[in-house]
Formats: structure tokens, sequence, C-alpha cells
């Protein structure tokens, strides 16, 4: 039988801020265990929550993001369960009023991908399982650090639609410095929920909801067996069973964690310890002032406006960082093409495979010397031993294209006068140029070229030419 | 004056005499804890905390040199059994945390210090502060101060019958629903529940968060108010807190009184009408106003508060789970179990009783017919106050339908422990300040409390009626 699938996601990012969301413990990973911790990010009795109105304007940020509507009044409820890692034993989230509503995607193939929300919520401290003698331990650092919650509609329909949707979650996320989005580091978590409905059909069918994806391709891998598992159950006249289950990626299968008879219930509601958070349209303005165009938007500019192929907006939009650095680069000599190329060709491939570069050399410098071998005063050659150069010793380009006698000045009186030499020295020249200049225009600037080591200035050369011949 | 005589003065006097050097804040202190060991059976105090003759040598030291010390210097000051204080035990008067030791200082306790009071000791209280009787405690029964055989109310019990019995001039409780103005009602002194977020609640074990809050009891009005501005104010620690600059203009020479017309009847039939209605008798003598006033909801008060308090309780405690602090099963052996059993085995009845009703209310499925609708009524009820007192300074009630009852009375039976709440509670859920004071003995020759209920933010106006009214020293 043929299949419609269903997919929604749940995505959690890990906000950028100094401190906890409610408490000023700092928010850092790879602390020794519960250094960053206090009575309140532990749950001690009597300890009460302050919101961090910084962790507010970061969810607001992604909710201007992915065009969301930006709620005027939001309210942090709890989420009630008991686990070890959960000091209070409730989680303080949002429910029904979210500080981000609706929004979404579009994707490259026209498909637009709905939000249902963004929320603002704490995360939970971590466990260590020891040994049978030892035990758990626990580690508060993560507790109560601020994350969001990007709620999707279920929209998609393969995984290869999550995958773009993911990818770009995160290169927004990160643009806007709302989080870094490390998966390796949980900075950047999904859950997956599918279902599958025979085609057309209307009804939806029962989901699963997987956890435990770790990175973009165990997504991909997942979608793609929770798919197959599925089928083969409907195939067979077998029911789905609503419950979680746990991806396991060595093994590339999952398994089940729960069912909806064992899932919890939440026990919602509003935080007393919280004032309900008001969010002013001015607040909202100046939030939007300090956003950076986003990546999207940008490769649309680079094509539209500097005339760059996709391939080159694309590879420059990459990182936040190129980007800044190429539309400088733009500002200071306005060649966005070659600037790409230098970028693009030689620049990158000084940083390969590293994380978290930065080019070893300014916006300026780069520029001046892509503007000498522009204005022919080099070579490309000469431009690109020049650019190591510069790396090395950190000297601005002017100072050590003289340094290195890479730029020798020709003078116009000794280029007349090789002009004049290839005058009397060879007739068929003259004739020649007199007939169809362009013919030979090359041929005298090589021979200037060669009778100068190539020092020459190219452009004066063809601008002399008429003045001997 | 003879050393004897500590216990009839009060908080200002103390502090004024250690502040003259008429007396040592050490002799003050030492005459208290003494105190407290003789009325060791009445089972208010837990413990008189081991530094406090060092603290008060420092105090007696530092005024010795001249230094410039705080309001409250040398003066002892007990708090109930679940204000934290730094590197003290701490235990809400419960089994599951009867070996705490508070990691840090609640807000109140800090101000307090900050004005160099003595944190002399903690005070007995029900089981986190659930209960209206102080029995349900691992320290055994708080026994009434005029009446061994009867409660002390609760659940600051322990705090008002310290102040009663004179065991210290100052004692802090804890008002939820009625647990500072009961307790100092059943025991002939004054307590208030002032506005809520006067007082910051950090640092104070939560019961239900948007009802708790904590404040004096006192033996005079004078005393509760000076100590009630000490401990008030907003708290970077606790976003609820408001600005706590009391509202009042000018003293007025007349204040009108308001009578809640749906309260009419049921006061009429307590036995002790008699006494109330000779108390009006004697306001409209001194010159007081009167009016009838309607808050058409206040009866549904009740009813609300037991849906909304024990809906915040179940989540508050839900962290006491046998995994950090609270003391775990022996016999847990998953997880699960450290949970179920430590807590089963850690928790009063009480508790465990309202934290089940809170589930309950919160619940998938019953949560918009017992939550929201609680919630909704408690909006209600915060803007028909706000109309009467339109029409009046304040609402007048007794404090409690009766006298203290007898130990063991009510304990078995707790909705009508419940009812005991009856007038304390609609100032809990509408935030509103209530102050009660003593103004009569009862039948059995106990203390009676009058309340009085004032719009947000008038404590000024209800401590200067409640002075207006037989000058205010009732009991002294």
């Amino acid at each position: 039988m043929e299949y419609d699938v269903v997919i929604g996601l749940e995505i959690h990012a890990e906000l950028k801020t100094k401190t906890k969301v409610f408490c000023s413990c700092k928010n850092e990973f790879g602390a020794k265990p519960n250094a960053n911790t206090c009575p309140v990010c532990t749950g001690m009795p009597g300890a009460l929550p302050i919101i961090n109105r910084h962790a507010v304007e970061l969810c607001i940020k992604a909710g201007l993001c992915f065009g969301c509507k930006i709620a005027e009044y939001a309210v942090m409820e709890r989420k009630n369960y008991f686990y070890p890692d959960l000091a209070k034993a409730y989680q303080i989230s949002q429910m029904v009023h979210p500080i981000c509503v609706g929004g979404g995607i579009e994707l490259k193939n026209g498909k637009f991908m709905r939000l249902n929300r963004i929320h603002l919520e704490e995360d939970a401290g971590k466990l260590t399982h020891i040994s049978r003698a030892v035990g758990t331990l626990v580690d508060y650092n993560r507790g109560g650090t601020p994350l969001i919650e990007i709620v999707t509609e279920p929209d998609f329909s393969t995984a290869e639609e999550v995958d773009e949707f993911l990818k770009r979650v995160r290169e927004s996320l990160v643009y806007a410095g709302i989080a870094d989005c490390k998966m390796e580091e949980g900075g950047m978590r999904c859950d997956v929920n599918l279902s599958l409905k025979p085609k057309g059909s209307l009804v939806l069918g029962t989901r699963t909801e997987m956890k435990n994806l770790n990175s973009f391709k165990s997504v991909t891998r997942a979608i793609e067996y929770e798919i197959k598992r599925q089928k083969e159950i409907l195939d067979e006249g077998g029911k789905i069973i609503q419950e979680t289950r746990k991806w396991d990626d060595a093994k590339g299968k999952n398994l089940s964690m729960r069912t909806k008879e064992q899932a919890q219930d939440y026990r919602y509601f509003p935080d007393p310890d919280i004032l309900p958070i008001s969010i002013s349209k001015i607040d909202v303005e100046k939030i939007k002032a300090e956003m950076p165009m986003l990546p999207e938007e940008r490769r649309k500019k680079y094509v539209a406006e500097f005339g760059l192929p996709e391939y080159d907006a694309a590879i420059l939009t990459s990182s936040k960082y190129v980007s800044d650095y190429f539309e400088k680069c733009v500002k200071i000599f306005d060649s966005p093409k070659k600037i790409s190329n230098w970028i693009m060709v030689d620049l990158l491939k000084l940083v390969k495979e590293q994380e978290d570069f930065v080019f070893p050399i300014s916006e300026e410098d780069l520029c001046e010397i892509i503007k000498m071998v522009e204005e022919k005063t080099i070579n490309k050659t000469v431009g690109l031993q020049l650019l190591d150069a510069v790396i090395k010793t950190g000297k601005k380009p002017s100072v050590l294209a003289k340094e290195m006698n890479l730029i020798v000045t020709i003078s116009e009186e000794h280029i007349l006068s090789l002009l004049n030499k290839l005058k009397s020295e060879n007739a068929k020249v003259s004739e020649d140029y007199a007939k169809e200049p362009q013919k030979v225009v090359g041929f005298i600037v090589g021979y200037v070229m060669k009778n100068t080591a190539g020092k020459a200035n190219a452009e004066l050369v063809r601008s002399l030419i008429s003045k001997v011949f | 004056m003879m050393k004897a005589e500590f216990d009839k003065m009060t908080v200002q006097e103390l502090a004024d005499g250690i502040r003259s050097q008429k007396y040592k804040s050490e002799e003050i202190v030492r005459f208290f804890a003494e105190k407290c060991e003789k009325f060791a059976k009445f089972n208010a105090i837990i413990e008189v905390f081991d530094d406090v003759f060092d603290k008060a040598r420092k105090i007696d030291e530092k005024i010795a040199r001249g230094e410039k010390v705080g309001k409250l210097a040398g003066v002892p000051v007990a708090i109930k059994d679940n204000i934290l204080c730094k590197g003290k035990k701490m235990s809400c008067a419960s089994k599951f945390m009867k070996d705490f030791v508070a990691p840090y200082s609640s807000t109140i306790v800090k101000k307090l210090e900050s004005e160099d009071a003595i944190i002399f000791a903690r005070t007995n209280m029900d089981e986190f502060a659930m209960g209206g009787s102080t029995e349900n405690t691992i320290y055994g029964a708080c026994k009434n101060a005029f009446d061994e055989s009867r409660v002390a109310g609760g659940s600051s019990g322990g705090s008002a019958v310290a102040v009663a019995l004179g065991l210290c001039p100052v004692a802090i409780g804890t008002d939820t629903g009625g647990s500072v103005r009961q307790p100092s009602s059943f025991n002939g002194v004054v307590g208030i529940k002032p506005t809520y977020g006067t007082v910051s609640r950090y640092g104070i074990v939560a019961f239900a968060s948007s009802t708790d809050q904590a404040s004096p009891i006192t033996k005079i009005i004078e005393d509760s108010e000076f100590v009630l501005s000490i401990l008030a104010g907003k708290d970077e620690h606790d976003m609820t807190t408001i600005d706590s600059d009391f509202e009042m203009a000018a003293t007025k020479k007349k204040y009108t009184i308001g009578l809640c017309r749906e309260l009419t009847e049921k006061i009429k039939t307590l036995p002790e009408y008699p006494h109330f209605k000779a108390a009006l008798g004697k306001m409209k003598q001194e010159g007081f106003g009167f009016v009838e006033v309607s808050v058409p909801h206040i009866l549904n008060s009740l009813a609300c508060y037991y849906i909304l308090t024990p809906a915040e309780a179940a989540s508050n405690l839900a962290r006491f789970d046998g995994v950090k602090y609270t003391s775990r099963s022996a016999s847990a052996r998953t997880l699960e179990e450290v949970f179920v059993k430590s807590r089963s085995e850690g928790f009063g009845k009480e508790v465990q009783r309202r934290i089940m009703l809170g589930n309950f209310v919160l619940s998938s499925g019953y949560f918009d017919a017992y939550y929201k609708k609680a919630k909704a009524l408690q909006q209600l009820l915060k803007k028909e106050f706000a109309a009467a007192f339109e029409k009046c300074d304040c609402i007048l009630t007794p404090t409690t339908p009766g006298e203290a009852f007898e130990i063991g009375g009510k304990i078995k039976d707790p909705l009508s422990m419940y009812l005991e709440d009856l007038f304390t509670v609609p100032a809990s859920i509408s935030g509103i300040p209530a102050l009660s004071v003593p103004y009569a003995k009862g039948q059995h020759g106990l203390p009676l409390g009058l309340q009085f209920m004032g719009r947000e933010k008038s404590e000024k106006v209800l401590y200067d009626i409640a002075k207006k009214f037989e000058g205010g020293r009732y009991g002294i």
C-alpha cells in the first residue's frame, strides 16, 4: 500500500546567554560538576526564580528569524514530573501563552513549513551512571540553562525536507547570535513525531515520537528507519502504538521507551513565582533593529545586487563570519566577484576543516592586494606571494610589496624607448598596426613585458602604443 | 528595673534599652533562653540557636565602642521553622526534613540581621505550614498559652505562643490562609497578613506561592508596625515583591468600618457573637462610622482557597523527593520507589492529603473545572473587595469562629478544621492586608481576635484604626 508520511518536529536549542534563565549562575559548557549552581538551580527549599530578560529577548529574536507573531503577554508555566535531574521536580516552561506563535520557513521545493510556536524553558541537569556500587551522580550545571523549543506543524513528508529545515534553523539561530547549536554538546536537539496514513487520506495515523537524535545524520537515518518500520507493521495489517521511541544510533534502530498509557500527566499551571511577561511593540522593534541580515536574505542579495552566481552566494553565506568578511571587503573595494574568487579559492583553503576560524588577513589588507592585481600593479602570481607574506609578517601589503621589490615601477620614458626600439627594429609591426591595430597590440605589450621582466603596467603600455606607432 | 520584666517589655523598649546601654543584649537573650527552657512543655520553641549569646555579646561590644547599630540591635527574634537561616537547622516540623541545614539565608533573615537583630530560636508549626492547630508536627502539639489542654492554632502556633508566653519579644510567622492571624487570635497577640508581595518569600519554604506572606507576631500593634516596616520591601530575589510604602496620607479623624452583608448571618450564629456585638457598640461610641458593604462571593473563598493552595503546594513540595536533601526511604530499590516510598514515609497525613488534592485539581480533565474556575473566582473576589473598599476604610470580622479548641478536637475532622479559616482566607485569596488584634475573652476565658481587612497597601490605615479602638492596648 502507498502511504503519505506526516512528520512534525520539536527542536530544542540552548540559548547563548551569559547566565542561566532563572538565576545568575554562569551558562557554560564543560565546567566541573555542580560548579555553576546555587540555591535556585538546585531547587533548594525557599529559592525563587527571577527571569533572565536576555533569554526572553533571544526567544523573541528567534521568533523574528522565522516570521512568528510575538506575543504581548506570555506566561511561564510549571511542567510537573519527577526525575533526579530535575531539581524542583517541575520544569519551568510555557504552555498556553508562548512568546512566539506561528511563522515558518519556505524550503527550496517551494513548500512552506509552518511553525506552531517557539517557547522559552529551562534545561534539566545531567545524570551520570557510575556503577551499581556508586550509583548515579547528578550534575546540575546544565539545570536552569535557557532553551527555546521550536515546535512545527506536521508539514514534513520526507527526511530531506527535515534535513533542509533543520539546517536552515541552525543557520539562522547561529547568524542571529541566538544559539551556537552545537549538536555534539547537546546545544541543539530534535524530537521527531512521525505517522503514516493511506495515500490521499485526510485522517492522520497514529504517531510515534522519536528522541535521542544527536546529529543531522541520525535524524535522517531515524526517519527513514521509522517510515520503514511503520510501513511494515501497517502492510501486515498491524496497528501503530502511540509511544515514545529512543533512537540507537550505533544499532541503527529505535526502541520503545514508554507508551501512551505510561505517559505523564504534566499538570501544567502558571508559575506563581514568575510574573507574566509583557512584551511591548517598542521592545520588539528594538530587538528587530539589532538583528543581522539572515543567510537566505543575504544569498538573494548577493545574486541580485552583486551579480554573483548562486554557488558563490551559498558558499559565502555558509557562515556568518565569512559572509560578514565578504561584505566588509565589498564596502572597501567594490568588486564583489573578484573578492568572492579570492575568498573562495585562496582564503577558505587556508582554514580548511577548522571550526570557528578567523581568516589570517584583515579585510583591508586583502582588498589592497586584490586592488594591486586588478590595477595590474602586480600580477596574480605575485599577488599570492604577497598574500602569503602579509600573513607571515603581518605587515601592510603596500609596505611589503616595496620591501620585496615586487613592484618595480617601469617609467613612461622607459616604455616609450622600448616601443621606439621595436618600431625601428621591426618595420612589419608598424605596417600591421596601421592596418589592424588590435591584431598586434598583444604582441607589442608582450614585447615590453618581456623586456621589463613583466613589471611594466600593461594598461600604461597599451595607452602609449598609439603615441609611437 | 528587675531582670524578670524583659518579657513585659515591647520590642521598641528593648531596642532602646540596649542601644542606650541601659541593658545588655546578652542578659536579655539569656533571660529569654532560660524562660524558653522553663516553658518547654508548651512545645512552642524547637530550639534556641547556640550562637545567640556570642552574637549578643558582639552587639553589646559594638554599642560599647560607640559604633552605629541597627534598629533591632540586640533584640532576639524567633523564626518559624520554615524560614531559612544559613547554617541553622530548618525542618518545617517534618520528619522528612528533620536534619536539613539551611545552605543560605532568607531575605527576611538578612534584613533582620542587617538591623542587628539576634536570630534567636525556631518555633513549632504545622508540618509544611499545613494546618490550623500546630498539632501536625514532629515536635509535639504546641499548647495554647492560656490553656494547655487547648491548641495553639496554626500553622504559626509556636510563634504566637512564644510571644504570648513572653519567650521572645517578637516571632516571625507565615500566613497562607490565616496561619499568623488565627494563632495570634487564639493566644491574645497581634498578627498581620500584609498585602501580598510586601514581604519577600525568598528563603521561606513555599506552601502556596501566590498567598504566602511572612510577618511579625507581637504583643502590641506598634511593634507589629515597627517590625513589619523592617521586613517589607522589594527584593531582587522575589519577582512578586512590591514597593512597601504603605498607603496613608494623613491619619483620618473618622474612619468608616464596613460590615460584610454576606457574613452577617454567619457571625450572628457564632457562640462569641455577643463579644463581637459589644465591640461594635464600643466602636460606635468611640466615633467610628459604620456601613454595610457587599462582597457577593466571599463565602466561596474557602472553596477557592482549598483548590488553589493545594495545587500550588503539590508542585512546591514535589522537590522534596528523596533525591537531594530529604531523607530517602531505606527500603527504596528502584528510582520510582525512591520517590514514592520516601514521600509516603516522609510526609505526614495532612501534607499528603493536600498534595493529592492539589494534583487532582491540576490533572488533565479536571483542570478547567477546578483550578481555572477557582482562578476566575479569585479575580472576581479581588474586584468585589476593591468595590467594597470604595465605601469603607476596612471590613471588620472576628478573626476565628471561636476560641481555641481542644487538642485532638478537630485533628480527625479535616473539614471542620478547614472551616476555622472561614474569616481569614478571603484576604489571603484576594492579596489584601488583614490585621488581627485581641479584643475580648470568650466563654472559656480564652482570647478572641478582631480582624481588620483593608485595601491593598493600607497596612498603616489598619494599624491606625486598631490603635484608635480601645487605644490598642488590650491584653497588655
